[in-house]
């Protein structure tokens, strides 16, 4: 637990109830831009050289995760006058409570994983799982668009973590790849988004079941 | 490449031309006949190419076997060609070749600016597939040839795909043959699991039959039954057929049916020696398939549908004759093998020319009349005489008829039949066979009669039959081809025998049994001179018919005059009318609807009228597969319940599948598997 890898990463599932506990859009996406920018790190502290392409990836993944998109979705959030998201689908407390689950859950599925020897005494695959369960909770739970963004947001960042684990096998072939995934998978939902407003001038997306067939 | 020989070399590079023969065409500009020209004339080059090793492999003994490395994993591509294969590529050559040439009057790029050179480029692959599944002998190779096949089947069939009922047909036969494919892959990994190899190569003595061996079969049945139309997986073949231009038509019932034949040959081929109620399955079915399909027949109107039952019913001949011949092995009956299997080769052959003569020759009917209603031609055997006096011997060759090529074929396999009915087991079954395939061949003759007449004799029904004119040469020369080929073939059997015994002991290889020479067990020659006398005897009399009205007039009068004042056309004989009395016996309730029925009261009635019509679709497909598919959509409708329109719920599905495989794991950690 001395390791300064574990203590990011307990920052990072405190993030996640952080996100998950308060109704403020403001706090959640802070929230979510704070846990990006402490993943940027993470790389930096995991891997043993300090070579220009870890450097490039925590300036991206900074660049990316703690200032662009956030900034993003604090603009989208000033222009449409949402402050708050209410009445999700499943309450604050419930879903602390059912995070708090989840976080258990991965930390009990990561000792049955089958993990490299020098994987196992380290927090990074509980705090994956954790991360990617509570960014689910949030998609699934959160009715605003922008929310499910952060959602979105989350789960790309557990998936970073796990990512973490194969940097000696593929050395940044994953934080590319979910950096990239990350960029275009928040870029379609801004054109989702748009459209929501722009046909139902609502960011409810309970609107869009009437999609269906 | 490993094992290339001039002949391999020769016959795939054939194929790969006819693939490509659509291809410039695709580029042509449109409506221009350069293209269909250019078309036409390699796939005419590549055929005429291919037939060169095909006959050296049937007759002079020769065959290749070559070995390609593959990027796809199942190991190596594996290519060969032994008489069998040489046999059933006769046709591939042949058929798309005319059937090309006929396009080119049928379907002219001038006329059909939105779907010709669609509809060349896929025959083209057709053919070019059809060859591969042929030569191809490993399980992934063969698998992707047949499905090539099956497609471009699909794409040729549905050229005119503006038309509901047409894009219907297409569906109810990607359905079919996708269902066969299935059988295909089971049967493809179950070899693969018994063999240690995808090669469909047997060790001397050929595969143990173990119940694994079986289930092949029964895969191999389904599959390549569903594709050669064998009853009951025969239900896509009416309405595609009747759907398709008439020479896709002629090359899908005349050579793409053989070809599902052909992959049960194929497979029963690795076996030492089937069990018995394989033959004995495939006897029933046969004899079924041949009784109903020429019963079906009698029942239609529409000239295109009457004839694809008919293709049902030669299928179920060739069935028929092979599962004599796997009777044989089974029994070491090396006689019942050489006229089962002779019978069914040679049947393989004289349909693919009688049946394409038959589609092509009705391809002539329809594009003169406008229609494919029988009961709207009539008369037709003078305006187009030639044509019509081909058709006649379209429809005797099918009929079996002696001196023509239907008769020999069929002659075998009843030999068969009774040869097999003195045997064991199983092979009794051959009883019950014989007489089922004599009546069909009886209601197939009816049939015949019966379409021959409506159509071409008599007087025209409407406008449009009166209007009627001959083809251009582009479409009669085939024609006339295939009937001289139908005429001389019957007569010349007893020189295709060799190539037969050649086919027959390529199949029966691993059976250890010598087969003696079809000549020996079949009196195939005299059958050939008495008929080449029969042949005389019509020409003479057709010679002394001229010589004794030379000098004398001939007047002419419309048909059933018979003294009436005003003789109406309505007062002919219908296809209704003439095939009501076969539906009413054979096919109660299933074959023909009745849709009014009005009869004359008093002494002077004052009207009366009865119609009735077969059916749009097979009856297998109308009271069997389609409630039971409509019962199946309604449970899997209530599955909608779980697309719910709303992002969240997916993704509720999606956490739900990590959780339950995350915990999965544990519990897997936890009670590790014994």
């Amino acid at each position: 637990m001395t390791h300064p890898v574990d203590i990011l990463l307990v920052v990072v599932i405190l993030l996640n109830f952080l996100v998950l506990g308060t109704p403020a859009l403001r706090m959640t996406i802070r929230a979510a831009a704070l846990q990006g920018a402490v993943l940027a790190v993470l790389p930096l502290l995991v891997h043993r050289g300090f070579g220009w392409r870890v450097a490039a990836i925590a300036i991206a993944t900074m660049g990316i995760k703690g200032i662009l998109i956030p900034g993003l979705l604090e603009k989208a959030m000033r222009d449409i006058h949402i402050r708050h998201e209410v009445e999700p689908y499943v309450g604050f407390v419930p879903s602390l409570f059912l995070c708090a689950v989840g976080t258990g859950l991965a930390i009990l599925f990561a000792g049955n994983l089958p993990l490299a020897p020098e994987h196992v005494g380290t927090l990074l695959v509980p705090a994956s799982l954790a991360t990617l369960l509570s960014g689910f909770l949030v998609l699934t739970t959160r009715r605003k668009a922008i929310s499910q963004v952060v959602g979105y947001l989350i789960l790309e960042n557990g998936i970073f973590i796990f990512g973490q684990l194969l940097i000696e096998a593929m050395p940044f072939l994953v934080e590319a790849g979910v950096l990239l995934d990350l960029f275009v998978g928040i870029f379609i939902m801004g054109i989702v988004i748009n459209h929501i407003r722009q046909e139902f001038s609502s960011l409810d997306t309970e609107l869009l079941s009437e999609l269906k067939d | 490449m490993e094992g290339a020989s001039p002949d391999g070399t020769l016959l795939l590079g054939s194929i790969l031309l006819l693939a490509l023969s659509g291809v410039p065409g695709l580029f042509a500009r449109k409506g221009g006949s350069g293209g269909e020209r250019l078309a036409t004339l390699l796939a005419c080059v590549a055929s005429a190419a291919g037939l060169v090793p095909a006959v050296r492999i049937l007759f002079f003994g020769a065959g290749f076997r070559m070995e390609l490395p593959s990027p796809l994993p199942g190991g190596p591509i594996l290519l060969a060609a032994d008489p069998l294969s040489a046999l059933f590529l006769l046709p591939v050559f042949l058929v798309p070749a005319l059937g090309a040439v006929y396009g080119l009057g049928y379907w002219a790029e001038a006329e059909h600016l939105r779907d010709g050179r669609k509809l060349r480029f896929f025959m083209g692959l057709l053919a070019a597939s059809m060859a591969a599944v042929l030569v191809a002998r490993s399980g992934v190779a063969f698998v992707v040839a047949w499905e090539v096949m099956a497609l471009a089947a699909f794409f040729a069939a549905t050229t005119e795909d503006r038309q509901p009922a047409v894009r219907e047909a297409g569906w109810i036969y990607l359905v079919a043959t996708h269902a066969g494919t299935l059988g295909l892959f089971g049967m493809t990994a179950v070899l693969r699991a018994t063999t240690g190899s995808f090669a469909w190569e047997a060790p001397e003595g050929g595969l143990a039959v173990t119940g694994s061996a079986s289930v092949v079969f029964l895969l191999a049945l389904v599959g390549f039954g569903a594709k050669a139309g064998l009853f009951p997986f025969h239900f896509w073949l009416p309405g595609a057929h009747a759907g398709a231009p008439s020479h896709v038509s002629a090359v899908m019932s005349g050579v793409m049916l053989k070809v599902g034949l052909y992959g049960i040959l194929r497979i029963t081929s690795l076996y030492g020696t089937p069990p018995a109620w394989w033959g004995g399955l495939l006897l029933v079915l046969g004899a079924t398939s041949a009784l109903y399909g020429a019963a079906l027949a009698a029942g239609q109107n529409d000239l295109k549908r009457l004839l694809a039952y008919s293709s049902i019913e030669n299928v179920g001949i060739i069935s028929t004759g092979i599962g004599v011949a796997l009777l044989g092995r089974s029994a070491a009956r090396p006689e019942w093998i050489a006229l089962g299997l002779g019978g069914a080769l040679l049947h393989v052959l004289f349909h693919s020319l009688f049946k394409p003569l038959l589609f092509l020759g009705a391809g002539a009917v329809i594009h003169g009349t406008g229609t494919r209603e029988m009961d709207l031609m009539g008369g037709l055997l003078k305006k187009m005489p030639k044509t019509g006096a081909a058709f006649a011997i379209g429809c005797a060759a099918v009929a079996a008829l002696p001196p023509l090529n239907g008769f020999f074929s069929e002659f075998l396999v009843y030999l068969g039949l009774l040869r097999a009915f003195s045997g064991p087991g199983e092979a009794l079954l051959a009883g019950f066979a014989a007489p089922a395939l004599a009546l069909a061949g009886g209601v197939a003759l009816a049939a015949f009669v019966k379409l021959f007449g409506v159509v071409f004799l008599g007087n025209p029904r409407s406008e449009k039959a009166a209007h009627a004119h001959e083809p251009g040469n582009f479409m009669r020369v085939p024609i006339l081809l295939l009937a001289a080929a139908c005429l001389a073939a019957g007569l010349l059997s007893p020189l295709l025998a060799p190539g037969l015994d050649a086919a027959t002991a390529a199949w029966a290889a691993k059976s250890r049994v010598g087969i003696p020479a079809l000549a020996a067990v079949a009196p195939l020659a005299t059958v050939a001179t008495w008929g080449a006398a029969l042949l005389g005897l019509l020409a003479l009399t057709a010679a002394a018919t001229a010589f004794l009205i030379r000098r004398r007039t001939v007047s002419r009068g419309p048909t059933w005059d018979c003294g009436y004042a005003r003789p109406t056309a309505r007062m002919q004989y219908t296809g209704s009318s003439f095939g009501d009395w076969i539906a009413a016996r054979l096919t109660p309730r299933v074959a023909a609807t009745l849709l009014e029925e009005r009869l004359p009261e008093g002494i002077f009635p004052r009207g009366a009228r009865v119609s009735a019509a077969a059916p749009a679709r097979d009856p297998v497909l109308l009271r069997l597969l389609e409630p039971f598919a409509q019962r199946w959509a309604r449970r899997f409708y209530d599955l909608h319940a779980l697309q719910e329109g709303r992002l969240t719920i997916y993704l509720v599905y999606v956490l739900g599948t990590l959780i339950a495989l995350l915990a999965w794991s544990v519990l897997r950690g936890w009670f590790p598997p014994q």
